[in-house]
């Protein structure tokens, strides 16, 4: 069993290096192409400026002293600078953002200051993707991508830079080559690796422009801090589910101290949320084009902010102006809502006069983002005569008994899967009961009675009557990946469905992901 | 009731985003008439608000991710007519006829 699965892991990553290669071989012909094309383009122009002068004969018309000076003179040309170019774009160039040029809030101006602006990319993800996409596009000069994380399959249907045949690849590495044929004029720069306090100053601070595409609060309020200190604008976007939010930030950005510079992330949201209330898309979910609407309006944002000089956009005056939230809503109408946000908070502790966030304390590492985020401690309510692993589950699910030599039975236990009902209409194991982890934790403390006589929460202490009336079998509890069976088996002992101890009620650890890993390959991962 | 209504209740409008709304039962919006003054006869404001949607229209027994320490728990925007609640004077704002009060939980997937 073991080495089919390793042959066929390697026949999958021979089959992925083969497509990578034929990837680079592809861009190197890419490369090439362009590389002789602009070879060519060079003779032609050196073609027109006429005949080599070192042809020419000068043995009649100048005497032999000047001749050494008259040659190296003529040799030297061959340093000086090609004449000033009469456009200031290059060729393709023109033909590349034409679409773009006769918009009137770009034009001209505003190519020439994307050209020379530099944005920074952190989170190469499901709204990075998307952002970088536009940004290289609309031919921004230099753009940066941070990223610590490589490309997962469960990545791809929303972070549209990543492909299947560079899945293992880092997210930052993947970006480079997608972006780089998108736009080979774009001067791209990877930074591998998370942000991290140490690393913030350096990182953000030969740009002109940040986004935020990242997925967690400790590193919102740290590229928020980084931002304040370097003077950054900031343009934040988040998104989970159906919902998405976007702000632009410290617009302007203006020092610390000063009140008319655009509020930061610390004004608006001074305190972390609870680390219990912060979902990730791996738990919450993501609708694909939802963080892409979110991350295409990040890149929106950018290229306002960067061609804001340009004259035909300042009677705008757009977004600069008053500091607002977006809120997309995918199933709402409208899906758009625009609220206006509050200034620069007078005590910020990042961006007003009496900051305590500074270069020296966020360099010298003092500022715990993590810590000041708080963390998830992993579950551990239960103690060992409380849990099962999977392997012993098994045996209790599949194997005859060995003394009696009775046939394994479903019916000798309820197996409770505690998964949310549209996670558990995927996969489920054969047998098994879904009484959600929502409403589990919905149903009120000590409910004596039965059934739904506490405020018409019926639904809720149904299940609880239908376990007790099966007061006999053992209960096995199971979810994802192993924690919320816990917290659940701990509910019901207090709800007293364990009749004192008589029954046993336990949790199988690791949950499913456990029971794919170690029993059956076959399971989907979801 | 219903005669005296003008004068002891407002109707306003509750909304909820960014995933709060599955606390109060999967509604995003949620029209609603409260007591024009509280219990010390003085005019309802967001605070009462905050407290009265806690006690009537929440199902869910998880409180604290609504409300923690008196107020809104830390990552809840208000937001009172479209508008960021620091400009309207935060808790202490009198609630108005006819108002619109979206609470919005922050985002944090990328």
């Amino acid at each position: 069993m073991a080495s089919t699965l390793i042959i066929e892991s390697l026949r999958q990553q021979i089959a992925s290096c083969e497509v990578q290669l034929r990837d680079l071989q592809r861009q190197l012909a890419e490369a090439e192409h362009s590389h002789q094309q602009q070879l060519q383009e060079r003779k032609h122009q050196s073609a027109q400026t006429g005949t080599d002068p070192l042809a020419y004969d000068f043995t009649h018309g100048i005497h032999d002293d000047f001749k050494s000076e008259v040659y190296a003179a003529l040799l030297h040309t061959e340093d000086v600078q090609p004449p000033p170019n009469r456009w200031p774009l290059e060729k393709n160039e023109y033909r590349r953002y034409g679409r773009q040029l006769i918009v009137p809030v770009i034009g001209l101006q505003g190519q020439l200051l994307l050209k020379g602006a530099s944005v920074l990319i952190v989170g190469v993800g499901g709204l990075g993707c998307p952002a970088a996409a536009y940004l290289v596009g609309a031919g921004v000069g230099t753009v940066g991508l941070v990223d610590g994380d490589t490309v997962e399959e469960s990545n791809l249907h929303r972070q549209i830079l990543h492909s299947t045949s560079r899945v293992g690849m880092t997210k930052v590495e993947s970006a480079m080559v997608a972006l780089h044929s998108l736009n080979p004029n774009v001067k791209l720069i990877p930074h591998h690796g998370r942000l991290s306090p140490e690393t913030a100053i350096s990182t953000v601070q030969s740009y002109d422009l940040v986004l935020d595409c990242t997925d967690t609060p400790a590193s919102r309020y740290l590229i928020s801090d980084t931002c304040v200190l370097l003077g950054k604008p900031l343009v934040s976007s988040s998104a989970l589910r159906i919902d998405g939010q976007l702000m632009v930030l410290n617009n302007p950005p203006l020092p610390p101290g000063n009140t008319a510079g655009g509020p930061c992330y610390r004004c608006v949201f001074p305190k972390p949320p609870p680390p219990d209330s912060v979902l990730t898309c791996g738990d919450g979910g993501i609708l694909g084009p939802v963080v892409g609407v979110m991350g295409v309006l990040q890149a929106l944002e950018a290229i306002k902010v960067l061609t804001r000089f340009t004259g035909a956009s300042t009677n705008g005056a757009a977004s600069s102006d008053s500091p607002s939230l977006l809120i997309f809503s995918a199933y709402s109408n409208p899906m758009f809502r625009a609220m206006r946000l509050r200034a620069r908070k007078p005590k910020c502790a990042a961006c007003s006069a009496q900051a305590t966030v500074t270069l020296e304390a966020l360099s010298s590492g003092s500022l715990d983002y993590v810590q000041f985020c708080g963390t998830v401690a992993p579950v551990d309510a239960l103690s060992a005569n409380e849990r099962i692993s999977v392997e012993n589950y098994a045996k209790i699910r599949l194997e005859a008994n060995p003394f009696t030599g009775s046939e394994p039975s479903k019916d000798s236990h309820i197996l409770v899967d505690v998964r949310e009902k549209v996670q558990f209409d995927i996969c489920s194991l054969e047998g098994s009961v879904n009484i959600p982890f929502s409403i589990v934790e919905r149903t009120p403390g000590f409910s004596l009675k039965s059934s739904g006589n506490i405020d018409g929460s019926g639904e809720e202490t149904d299940w609880v009557s239908e376990l007790r009336k099966h007061s006999d079998k053992p209960v096995f509890v199971l979810c994802r990946r192993g924690n919320d069976s816990q917290i659940t088996v701990k509910r019901m002992k207090e709800l007293g469905l364990d009749n004192g101890g008589q029954r046993w009620i336990g949790d199988i650890k690791g949950g499913l992901q456990a029971w794919r890993i170690s029993i059956d390959a076959d399971f989907p991962e979801y | 009731m219903a005669a005296s209504k003008e004068d002891d209740t407002i109707s306003i409008t509750v909304e909820f985003s960014g995933g709060l709304e599955m606390l109060f039962s999967n509604e995003r919006k949620l029209p609603l008439s409260i007591p024009a003054k509280d219990d010390t006869g003085a005019r309802t404001n967001v605070a009462y608000l905050v407290n009265y949607l806690c006690e009537n229209a929440m199902k869910d027994p998880k409180k604290e991710l609504f409300v923690l320490d008196g107020t809104v728990r830390p990552g809840i925007l208000v937001l009172i007519n479209d508008a960021d609640w620091e400009l309207e004077g935060e808790e202490k704002y009198e609630v108005q006829e006819g108002d619109n009060i979206l609470f919005v939980s922050t985002l944090h997937g990328g």
